[in-house]
């Protein structure tokens, strides 16, 4: 399970109050970041919009008898450049340049990415043709065509910036393509579909409404770029001189630097300050609408909450491993932490299978990845004790849990396929995975294994787990095999090590229900081959009455019921452990429905679908 | 991979003709004014048909591009319209001087932004937290500000550099370096800040996925996990970055040049495009673009070579 769906179930499970979802501006106006730069931007439209009103002069004018005067000049405010023109009513009407050129530039690449992202990724036909045609516009040379152009477009600024609105229309049509991809993908707009719902109508309530945060935030910087690319240009000299811009004072003032160092400062100090705040704010409005940005995960041991020693106590000589009123947190923005796992014991005698069950969200996998010492860095362990043949593993660093990792316990993932570097193939990671095995903390790899021999040692393996042709499959890619042979493969680079714990979290869940029961076979046969101890996560009791010896029911972060696995499933105790079984679907139950009632409930289903997605 | 990079190089070949023809179509239009303006005041309906005729520019655009572009797979781009030289005699020294610049800003940015990203990304906290204030920083200071900046600093101030100027790095190797230090100094910044900002974004992305977690269960040591898995996958999107960036800061060096006053082919396009040279311009769209599709055609060749995946589209 990806990190991020790992942290939305647990939010999901903290029981503190959700905030209330509230509006994007309420959330805007609360973030400083926001309300600075916002406050800036303003300032300088109002200030674009009244340069008439604020300067007493006209942004041509021209004083010949006040050529580069200071700042402080009556009439004035900010003094006159070389020629004699009034430095502030350039500056204000350059921003007015600035914001025109930014309104055209933005507006035609949102009107020509929106329109043809739509199309491009609601009409799968049409996906190639749309695809190419921005893919070749992206890779255009953009500066260079814009002056290349100068004899069409005559050097009017308005007229460059919109030829630059299409070639920044990529950026708006890779957003709406790649969101529209996914949304009609969406039952609700199959079921739109399938009830005469016209595509334009679709597209235009369901699907527009989904891309419209991105493309919001997306906007913000095509803003900036269109206001540097028009100062750039402006000052290279594409352009009327009539037209005051940032670009054309710079390089004014740049000429005049010996002279009257202060013009060049000016436009240079609004220009920064204006496109740095476009920036920022387009940060923060990021960050309002899409929520915080995934963090750097380190790779090292699970953190301890301060203060944290294992919680000592008599060792059962009997137990492999011992877990001992474990608790792991997550903390929530608030600060507080949240236990989801709240004090788990279990014991696991060599050779034993322990079944692990109760439905997602019940602190299962957080319980299985406490052991294993590989909680995602936001996790951290609270109390409790963890010890694999008597030896304490809570607190241990990254160096000693690796020497344990591969050799005495092992896992199997849930999704074989995300759980295999794709650039690799099937032998490389086997090759790997047994040299990494047996390595000490420091070693890269097992001295003690050679390539030839873990290349030998990866074959027999694949064979061993029902690879039916293992030089072949060692020679693949994880994309060119079946999720169910990408199983195989996990398992057989998990018992590489001839670990004695095995940890299976939900091996089965992904997988075909065909291929369901052979692996659960493979788990069986080479555990009774090698002697493993097996703790299998799972939801689903039909696979832990198939394969365990005892299980242990979990809800809410706590173990509700533990017991031999006969005598649960005759007479379970607990409340919750009785609705788990009673949910099993066994023949008789399916059999109980009549077809007719079926059809109906099938039927009231698709109008419950057809109403929500018409609301 | 053969028929990958086939299909590739096809793909390049279509976008060179695509752009090459638009950039003709679209100045087609003005060719009786351009004409007008090289014979000056003594313009008259009848001189300008006559001249458009001696130059066949009277003949269906389409003929015009077959002629120019079969001139073209002979190393032949024309003479200018104004001067009289020849196009690619012009164009050549010109790209030297742009590339000596785009080049060592472009690797010197790659490497860097390489190294800072993935320390960003694997290491967290306040390493993060500096490299990400400086990639905001780079990221929010227009190239231009910077040049102007970094002129102001080290030439006005210290002296240490000439403020502006080129030297060929055949008449002098030491000349030339202290010439082209600044401007690669300002390219460098604005594009390393954006491609350590996606080499971050790529490797904490590779660092969440579940095969990090698994390589982990298994023993395998976070150096290898780091270097051999997650960095071997972030390479991808990387490379696809920087050849964007190639074009990017291709373009910014268009302006860069224009404040160091460097003999690079952002003036020459400039003052060419202002007289409406068509002959220049379609050379230097021949050109940048011919580079671009290069650039573009490496890229996805390195993709194609580094994903297994990719080839199989």
């Amino acid at each position: 399970m990806a990190i991020e769906s790992l942290l939305d179930e647990v939010e999901s499970v903290t029981e503190e109050p959700i905030e209330v979802r509230r509006g994007v501006f309420y959330r805007l106006i609360r973030d400083p970041q926001a309300v600075i730069t916002g406050t800036i931007l303003v300032l300088f439209v109002l200030g674009g919009l009244l340069a008439n009103v604020i300067a007493q002069h006209g942004p041509n004018f021209v004083d010949f008898w006040n050529v580069n005067s200071p700042v402080g000049t009556p009439g004035f405010p900010l003094g006159t450049d070389g020629q004699g023109r009034d430095v502030l009513a350039r500056l204000l009407h350059s921003i007015n340049t600035a914001l025109v050129s930014a309104l055209i530039a933005a507006s035609i690449a949102l009107v020509v990415g929106i329109t043809f992202g739509l199309i491009g990724g609601y009409f799968r036909r049409l996906h190639g043709v749309t695809d190419w045609l921005f893919s070749i516009i992206m890779t255009f040379p953009g500066i260079l065509l814009l002056i290349v152009l100068m004899p069409i477009t005559r050097g009017d600024f308005r007229w460059t910036m919109f030829v630059f609105g299409f070639l920044m229309s990529p950026a708006v049509f890779r957003i709406v393509r790649n969101q529209t991809i996914g949304v009609a993908r969406e039952l609700y707009v199959d079921a739109a579909k399938v009830s005469g719902v016209t595509h334009t109508r679709i597209l235009f309530k369901h699907i527009l409404s989904v891309v419209r945060g991105p493309v919001i935030i997306a906007t913000a910087f095509l803003t900036g770029t269109a206001i540097n690319t028009q100062a750039g240009l402006a000052f290279l000299g594409v352009g009327s001189l009539e037209i005051p811009s940032f670009g054309a004072m710079i390089s004014d003032g740049f000429q005049n630097l010996r002279a009257m160092p202060t013009q060049y400062l000016w436009p240079t100090l609004t220009l920064g300050v204006f496109s740095a705040s476009i920036v920022l704010f387009g940060n923060a409005l990021r960050d309002t609408i899409e929520g915080a940005r995934p963090k750097p995960q380190k790779i090292t041991a699970t953190a301890m909450v301060d203060g944290f020693s294992a919680e000592a106590g008599p060792a059962d000589e009997k137990a492999l491993l011992q877990v001992r009123d474990l608790g792991i947190a997550y903390k929530s923005p608030a600060g507080v932490l949240n236990e989801v796992v709240k004090g788990v014991s279990l014991n696991l005698a060599p050779g034993e299978t322990l079944g692990l069950i109760g439905e997602s969200g019940s602190g299962k996998t957080q319980t299985a990845f406490g052991v294993l010492g590989v909680l995602p860095n936001e996790a951290k362990v609270t109390r409790g004790s963890v010890r694999i043949d008597g030896n304490e593993l809570l607190g241990a660093d990254e160096p000693t849990m690796r020497a344990l990792r591969g050799s005495t316990i092992a896992y199997v993932p849930q999704e074989p396929m995300s759980n295999l570097d794709p650039v690799y193939k099937i032998g490389h990671h086997l090759v790997e995975r047994i040299r990494a095995a047996g390595a000490g903390p420091k070693e890269l790899t097992n001295p003690k294994v050679s390539k030839a021999a873990a290349k030998h040692l990866a074959l027999e393996l694949l064979e061993r787990v029902g690879i039916p042709d293992p030089g072949r499959t060692f020679n693949s890619y994880p994309h060119e095999i079946s999720g169910g042979m990408a199983q195989r493969v996990l398992i057989a680079g998990a018992v590489a090590g001839k670990p004695k714990i095995l940890i299976a979290d939900e091996p089965t869940t992904a997988l075909d229900v065909t291929v369901q029961a052979e692996i659960l076979d493979l788990i069986r046969d080479l555990q009774a081959e090698m002697n493993m101890a097996v703790i299998m996560v799972t939801h689903n009791f039909g696979v832990v009455a198939d394969i365990c010896d005892r299980i242990a029911v979990m809800q809410r972060g706590e173990i509700v019921e533990e017991g031999i696995i006969r005598e649960v499933f005759a007479n379970p105790q607990h409340e919750y452990t009785k609705m788990l079984l009673d949910s099993i679907l066994d023949e008789d139950t399916i059999r109980q429905d009549p077809p007719r009632s079926v059809i109906k409930v099938k039927a009231a289903q698709v109008i419950a679908a057809l109403k929500e997605a018409s609301a | 991979m053969l028929l990958y990079a086939l299909r590739r190089l096809g793909a390049g070949i279509v976008l060179f003709l695509l752009t090459s023809f638009t950039t003709l179509y679209l100045i087609h239009f003005s060719f009786a004014g351009i004409v007008a303006t090289r014979l000056g005041t003594g313009a008259t309906p009848e001189t300008i048909a006559q001249m458009m005729h001696d130059h066949g520019l009277d003949r269906p655009v389409l003929v015009q591009y077959v002629d120019w572009f079969g001139s073209l797979l002979q190393g032949d781009l024309g003479r200018s319209f104004f001067t009289q030289e020849v196009v690619t005699a012009a164009i050549g020294p010109r790209i030297i001087v742009t590339l000596s610049i785009v080049l060592p800003a472009l690797i010197g940015a790659a490497i860097f932004a390489t190294l800072l990203g993935v320390l960003a990304a694997y290491k967290g906290g306040w390493v993060d937290k500096v490299a990400q204030g400086a990639m905001l920083f780079g990221h929010l200071v227009p190239g231009l500000l910077v040049a102007i900046f970094l002129v102001m600093l080290f030439a006005v101030n210290l002296g240490w550099f000439p403020a502006t100027g080129f030297v060929r790095f055949g008449d002098d190797p030491v000349g030339w370096l202290r010439s082209i230090t600044i401007p690669v100094i300002a390219l460098f910044v604005g594009g390393s800040a954006n491609m350590a900002n996606q080499v971050r974004g790529t490797m904490i992305d590779e660092l969440r996925k579940d095969y990090v977690r698994t390589l982990r269960t298994a023993g395998v040591s976070p150096k290898a996990i780091l270097l051999r898995h997650a960095l071997r996958n972030a390479i991808g999107p990387g490379i696809t970055v920087f050849g964007m960036q190639f074009i990017t800061m291709f373009g910014g060096a268009l302006i860069i040049e224009s404040v160091f006053a460097l003999p690079g082919f952002g003036t020459f396009a400039f003052n060419s495009a202002m007289r409406g040279d068509f002959p220049v311009i379609m050379g230097l769209t021949a050109v940048g673009v011919g580079l671009t599709v290069g650039v573009n055609l490496i890229v996805d060749l390195a993709n194609g070579w580094l994903n297994p995946k990719a080839r199989a589209y």
